[in-house]
């Protein structure tokens, strides 16, 4: 069946914010949907209420809300916009959660809107573990013995079934959310608790254990005429027992003869079939027993996910966009292979490189976590790498991760060697931590044999003889040095060692071994992903780099004689960088392609819109470190003209690269290092604003404990301390009490190295206020004026803000426009930059300054309509903010911007909020007023605002007087209020009508007793210092596991007062983005 | 020394073979490659192709069509999985040699007894790592199949020039036939199913059919899927007449896939297909033996500019417009233009039109050029061995 001529309108959900499990992936895949679909002549409505996305530009849809996700919201927007289809498959679980919401209430049958892609039954079948069962049992295929229990007595019975270990699987969750490996009994009913908890059907599944089997992913495409494709097969290095997105992963796979890996297509399509995906991308995932071959069923995805779009970029076939395509009708082998352009998209792409997938974890952000995976995914981002071989891959993709790694860097095992203690290497080796191959990598190293790895472990053989062929290489070059001649160089770095790390070996400087090797030829070569290895000529330049062991090998780069410009991405998502500023990247390509340059990016996160083979000219999948990206630019450079490198929009990662590159003559594009390492510079930015007359809190930069000491006493407590260098607040505290100094400088020295650590006055509540500005050396232009919500001191990417601004006064707003301007002067700033303010008693005071794109880009763009990274680009390239007529925008509406958290991932985590950034992603809530802008950002971040009932409140001694008006404006909306002794008496002698429950450690029943039977439905809680914040978290975590709404600040809880007031007065509508950019003056 | 000695730590190996290549693969235009020999100390000469596949080179270097062939394999880790009895196309392989781009590991699983480059030993074959495969693969692609040389000699001891003389002595697989050098000598019949997954064995399916099987050089896995059909089949040798064919009284006759050029083949077994077509006798080609029929039936076949082999070629199905992932081995091609008025067009690939599949319009007879048994590959095709007992059941009622 061709193209439907039958449906003019689709509606695409979007996977909302970025969380744990659903990351910038989901961008892609929309992304890619809407622009097929829109490509067709369907008019696209689109509903996401993530900003940071290239989906949500308001060119990517015909109708763009961005909305919370929520049934509800959805509803009116299918009431509105009457579409005749609804494609769920591309917004992950969260999309297919609402569309199957949406079916059964009746929404879609009410509006006559078809389901397309993927059918409700077989949403259902594909997710009801039951169901899914049933299938697998009517066409042969196994699955682990396992039975789904609905309350926790007949989990005991099923345990009995299943036996120990077990796997505990609760039903519709996230990314396995609350599920676990039970080891005994009470670990068992613990875990099963919280799952029947999380699961919004209070179902889990026990399964019997197949921990340590060898697991495989299989990513097939089928068409409505049945024609199925496997797209990838994909191998996880770590075995069953580690969620497949918190495993290192291997495609294609590589232990698998054609008999089993045909059993497994078979299997595959068999799947699908009999769960009825008629259209589109799925994921099959078994399990295969390493000594039998026995194969199980694990779990199949009836969308699009994130090893689809892994897939996706290993392979160069674009699953998202042909899913899309297929669901409107047409067939495989009516659609064309975009990267050959000669071959259909109806067959299997083959490759001829090894491509390693590793996640990044951030477990360092969340004291009190757990730095163990299991069944339940934790990582928050991934890199990918190819190479010619496993070895080659396996070492760029541990480089790409940005973790501080040049390769299998060794890490330090509980004893010295197997003699001193097997039992205890074999217990270290045993645990499943992050980045577990660098472990494994030392056990072999501490004479721990492969075949007791293997049995420890469960990694299959063949990849610890790799590994162990890249220590004995290590060794060698340890002891004899870097070899000088070409040959044996040039098999070294075949085996993916980069310069840094022969350096560390060789004891020599990585500058030294880099000049060595070019002086030797040993350089390399630019292969191209062209799905078919080369049966095909490609016209695609998506290209990676690879060492040949031959000496004559073959670069297919190609570079053109174009005038070109190479855009550094971002690197693997983690918390404080992420699917922003790969948002960024995207529009400079998308604007300097517009404005006839060739554009080239080079990055190494497989979830991005970037490192789509058809977002630049030229794409380089490669690790972001200066050996790889000076070796891509010099080969560039060899043809055309190359104007230079864009490292502002990425992050900190190409940062972190630009004076590499221009220690090596290479042009930096707009705002110079030296200006950017001005502002990162506290002695020389002291400098700078004392000649600006412009106010910093009060600091000191301390380079010993004593001198801390010293600074902290001078400038009084409390302080915020932090290291240099940073992003995301990493290791930012404040500090209240002296004994805390002391323990932050025991750690933060570990964290900054060599550097030193900035210890600033703490502005108790003020209000923070963020800036982004465009600067072209000679004219300025502000995006945007954001106050935030949260008072200063929580991280600004942890704070919900709203632009425009609602507190500030006319002179205050005047006055920041003007310290914005004469920084980005006196920075010399061209390009973006981004200035935090702190406002008290109506002085101003500069807290940072970053002379590059920040997080809130894609959010102030969003709500003005003005693409700032775009024209950040143009003037990189040499424009002028003139030709632009960018004028001053008076916004008829608000939009406020709010934080979403993984709070839930790590059981044991305190929610309370502070200078270390925590949240994974962002919400945008945008309507006519504040409250009602709040409260859809609110929703969009998953809180449900109670329009009545009790708010419980607990707050510190200094809250208190700003909390008797947000009570009283609760009562006056019919709220009663329960409070804890302190505050009831502080509400009482206000005026307002409060009654007292005990605080825990009071004695029962208490808080948390109220909240467990439900009494409680709101929660507002202040509290300071070590021993009260310990004494509340019982509090916190309690509302946070029953998904009561808490806020931990008084300006959040005036917010939500703000907000439940403007729910209470009517209905939250739904409005289109363009509609209202159109309403702008 | 061979391989074995190669790795990132065995700095005096990889300079000795510098100096000394253990290696070499040299074209008919004196292109030199130089690397690490594997599998037996031997030379051989033939069409240099490669294959695309990524998994079952086992069974590509024992699939008989591969005869006269040198085969670089597109995936660089070749070896991993070892080899083992089960997974054979042929007791003796037909393949000349390997070229590969990683020196081959130990293997890693539970299904191996032997180590590919032991198994190459066992069989006289040659291996080269360390070659620059894409770029070898690009050229094969851009300037077609060429004649080659490949010598491992494990003193290093390799004369490149007597190497190239060799390449450009040899005549080419045009007007060669190679299914005589292949084909079994005598009736033999066969009585083994495919190897089950769950039983670990292979099966055995009760027969219904008789089938003679004309072996131009037959993949174990197409006999193995006969018998799963239901099929009793006996194997005759390349050169059996008609006559004695139809002497069996079998319900059908399958003609087997098989190397070198069709024509040259045809000129002997051309006539006796052509009998036993005009005789009603059901008939079923695959590859060489897809190619037979059609110059049996008075078309024409030409080498192709660029052969088909790998595992992920879509074909459709033009009766019933399904896409079909199919396994591919064939560097000639039935002329489209020459086709006879009773010949019909059923299949064709996706990549570039050519034809994949013939059915005669009036006699039980169809056959198809690429490989339904799939030994490497996706199992889509093998509906086809259904289509041939359906054949015969209606023909014989």
């Amino acid at each position: 069946m061709p193209r439907r001529d039958d449906i003019k309108s689709i509606l695409i959900i979007g996977a909302g914010p970025i969380i744990i499990g659903q990351a910038c992936e989901f961008d892609y895949s929309g992304a890619q949907a809407c622009k097929a679909l829109k490509a067709d002549g369907y008019r696209v409505i689109l509903v996401n209420s993530n900003p940071a996305t290239i989906m949500t530009d308001p060119e990517m849809a015909d109708a763009t809300y961005i909305e919370p996700i929520t049934p509800a919201t959805v509803a009116k927007i299918i009431a509105a916009e009457r579409p005749d289809a609804l494609l769920p498959t591309m917004g992950g679980q969260t999309a297919l959660n609402t569309a199957l919401s949406l079916y059964k209430d009746g929404t879609l049958e009410t509006y006559g809107v078809e389901m397309i892609g993927a059918r409700t039954e077989s949403i259902e079948m594909a997710e009801d573990r039951e169901l899914f069962r049933k299938a697998m049992d009517r066409i042969g295929l196994e699955c682990a013995r396992a039975r789904t229990v609905g309350n926790f007595d007949d989990a005991l019975q099923a345990l009995d079934f299943v036996g120990l270990p077990a796997i505990i699987r609760p039903s519709f969750t996230l990314g396995g959310e609350g599920g676990g490996i039970a080891y005994n009994k009470a670990e068992f009913e613990t875990i099963v608790a919280n799952g029947l908890r999380l699961s919004p059907v209070s179902e889990v599944l026990i399964e019997e254990s197949v921990l340590g089997w060898k697991e495989f992913e299989m990513e097939v495409v089928r068409d409505t005429a049945d024609n199925c494709i496997i797209v990838c097969s994909i191998e996880n290095v770590d075995p069953m027992g580690v969620h497949t997105g918190d495993s290192m992963t291997v495609a294609p796979a590589l232990t698998l003869t054609d008999k089993e890996y045909q059993a497994l297509r078979d299997a595959s399509l068999a799947v699908l079939r009999e769960i009825g995906v008629d259209t589109g991308g799925s994921n099959v995932q078994f399990a295969v027993c390493p000594k039998t071959g026995r194969i199980l069923v694990i779990e199949m995805n009836p969308r699009v996910s994130r090893s689809s779009a892994l897939a996706s970029k290993a392979t160069g076939f674009p699953i998202a966009k042909i899913a899309a395509q297929l669901a409107v009708g047409y067939r495989l082998d009516e659609l064309v292979n975009d990267i050959t352009g000669v071959t259909p998209a109806s067959f299997e792409p083959t490759i001829d490189y090894v491509v390693t997938k590793i996640p990044r974890f951030t477990f360092e952000k969340f004291s009190g976590a757990d730095a163990i995976l299991s069944t339940s995914m934790k990582s928050v981002g991934e890199a990918m790498a190819v190479g010619r071989s496993f070895e080659e891959s396996l070492q760029k993709a541990l480089r790409s991760m940005e973790i501080g790694l040049t390769g299998l860097n060794p890490v330090a095992p509980p004893v010295a060697d197997a003699t001193s203690g097997l039992d205890q290497l074999r217990g270290w080796l045993g645990e499943l931590v992050p980045n577990r191959v660098l472990r494994i990598a030392s056990a072999l190293r501490h004479g721990i044999s492969i075949d007791e790895v293997h049995a420890v472990t469960g990694w299959d053989r063949w990849f610890l003889e790799r590994i162990q062929a890249i220590i004995d290489a290590e060794n060698k070059v340890a002891a004899h040095g870097l070899p000088d001649d070409a040959t044996v160089l040039r098999f070294l770095k075949s085996m993916g060692f980069s310069d840094a790390r022969l350096a560390e070996l060789a004891q020599l400087d990585a500058t030294e071994v880099r000049s060595r090797r070019s002086k030797a030829g040993v350089l390399p070569v630019y292969k191209r992903i062209d799905t078919c290895a080369a049966e095909f000529s490609s016209e695609t330049a998506y290209m990676y780099s690879t060492y040949e062991i031959a000496a004559d090998a073959e670069c297919e780069a190609d570079p053109s004689d174009r005038k070109k410009i190479v855009i550094l991405g971002g690197g693997p998502n983690r918390i404080g960088q992420g699917i922003e500023f790969d948002y960024c990247c995207v529009h400079a390509c998308y604007a300097l392609s517009d404005a006839g340059y060739e554009t080239i990016m080079i990055n190494c996160n497989p979830e991005t819109v970037s490192t789509d083979y058809d977002t630049s000219d030229r794409l380089y999948f490669e690790p972001l470190t200066d050996e790889d990206v000076i070796s891509i630019i010099k080969r560039e450079a060899e043809n055309g003209d190359l104007r230079g490198v864009i490292v502002q929009l990425g992050g900190q990662t190409p940062l972190k690269i630009a004076a590499a590159l221009e220690a090596e003559g290479i042009p930096i594009l707009g705002t110079s290092p030296d200006a950017i390492d001005l502002a990162e510079d506290r002695e020389r930015f002291q400098l700078l604003l004392k000649k600006l007359d412009l106010l910093q809190p009060e600091n000191g930069i301390a380079h010993s404990a004593e001198e801390a000491r010293e600074i902290a006493q001078r400038i009084g407590l409390p302080v915020v301390i932090r290291p240099s260098y940073v992003l995301g607040g990493r290791a930012m505290e404040v500090v209240h009490q002296m004994d805390d100094l002391e323990r932050y400088m025991r750690d933060a020295v570990v964290v900054s190295g060599k550097n030193p650590v900035l210890i600033d006055r703490f502005l108790n509540n003020a209000v923070e206020v963020d800036v982004d500005a465009l600067c072209d050396g000679s004219d300025v232009y502000i995006g945007g004026i954001m106050e935030h919500i949260e008072e200063a001191g929580i991280h600004s990417g942890d704070s919900a803000c709203s632009l425009p601004p609602q507190h500030l006064s006319d002179e205050i707003l005047a006055a920041l426009k003007q310290q914005t301007r004469d920084l980005a002067f006196a920075l010399k700033v061209v390009g973006l930059m981004n200035i935090q303010f702190a406002i008290r008693e109506n002085k101003i005071y500069l807290l940072e300054v970053n002379p590059r794109g920040s997080r809130t880009v894609p959010f102030v763009a969003k709500t003005t309509g003005v693409p700032l990274a775009k024209i950040a680009s143009r003037i990189l390239a040499g424009e002028k903010l003139a030709s632009f007529n960018l004028t001053e925008r008076h916004l008829p509406h608000v939009a406020v911007k709010e934080a979403v958290f993984p709070f839930a991932r790590f059981p044991g985590v305190d929610v309370f909020l502070g200078p270390e950034m925590k949240s994974t992603g962002e919400v945008m809530g945008i309507d006519t007023d504040f409250g009602r802008a709040f409260a859809k950002s609110q929703l969009g971040a998953g809180t449900d605002l109670p329009l009545s009932g009790t708010v419980f409140i607990s707050i510190k001694d200094e809250d208190k007087p700003a909390f008797i008006e947000i009570c009283q404006s609760l009562v006056e909306d019919g709220f009663s209020i329960l409070a804890t002794g302190g505050t009831t008496a502080a509400l009482q002698a206000a005026g307002v009508p409060a009654t007292r429950i005990n605080k825990v450690m009071e004695g029962r029943p208490h808080a948390v007793d109220a909240m467990l039977s439900g009494d409680i439905q709101l929660v507002f809680n202040t509290a300071k210092g070590a021993g009260a914040i310990k004494d509340s978290f019982s509090l916190r975590h309690t509302a946070l596991t029953n998904k009561v709404p808490y806020y931990t600040t008084v300006a959040g809880s005036r917010a939500a007062a703000e907000a439940i007031r403007a729910l209470r007065a009517g209905q939250l509508g739904v409005r289109t983005l363009q509609d209202y950019l159109a309403d702008i003056s | 020394m061979g391989q074995k000695n190669i790795s990132g730590h065995n700095f005096d190996a990889l300079r000795a073979n510098r100096d000394n290549p253990t290696a070499a693969l040299v074209l008919e235009d004196g292109t030199i490659y130089t690397g690490f020999g594997f599998g037996a100390a031997t030379t051989n000469v033939g069409e240099v192709c490669f294959n695309t596949s990524m998994t079952g080179y086992q069974e590509i270097m024992t699939d008989p069509s591969y005869a006269g062939q040198i085969i670089t394999f597109t995936f660089p880790h070749i070896g991993n999985v070892g080899t083992n009895s089960k997974d054979l196309e042929t007791i003796t392989p037909a393949a000349l040699g390997m070229i590969v781009r990683q020196p081959v590991t130990n293997p890693a699983s539970w299904r191996s007894d032997s180590s590919l480059d032991d198994w190459l030993v066992a069989h006289n074959l040659p291996g080269i790592s360390g070659i620059d495969t894409r770029a070898l693969t690009r050229r094969i692609r851009d300037l077609g199949a060429p004649r080659g040389a490949l010598s491992h000699a494990p003193d290093g001891n390799i004369d490149t020039g007597a190497l190239h003389e060799l390449a450009k002595s040899w005549p080419g697989l045009k007007n060669m036939d190679l299914a005589k050098s292949v084909t079994l000598p005598d009736t033999t019949p066969w009585d083994e199913g495919s190897w089950n997954y769950d039983s670990q064995a292979h099966q055995v399916t009760p027969a219904k059919f008789n089938v003679v099987a004309m072996d131009f050089g037959c993949k174990h896995n197409i006999l193995r899927c006969l018998q799963d059909a239901g099929c009793a089949v006996t194997v005759v040798p390349a050169d059996t007449s008609a006559d004695a064919i139809m002497a069996l009284q079998p319900d059908g006759v399958f003609l087997s896939n098989g190397p070198g050029d069709p024509a040259a083949t045809a000129s002997y077994a051309g006539a006796e297909i052509a009998k036993l077509i005009a005789a009603d006798m059901p008939v079923f080609g695959i590859c060489i033996g897809h190619q037979l029929m059609a110059l049996a039936l008075g078309a024409k076949t030409h080498k192709m500019a660029r052969g088909h082999r790998g595992a992920n070629h879509p074909v459709r199905d033009l009766q019933t417009g399904k896409i079909e992932i199919t396994s591919q081995n064939h560097g000639f091609a039935v002329d489209p233009d020459s086709l006879p008025a009773d010949l019909e067009v059923t299949h064709i690939s996706l990549f570039d039109q050519s034809i994949e599949g013939l059915r005669h319009k009036t006699k039980p007879a169809f056959c198809v050029q690429y490989h339904p048994e799939s030994s490497p590959g996706p199992h889509d095709s093998r509906y086809l061995f259904e289509r041939f007992t359906h054949l015969m059941e209606t023909t014989r009622s």
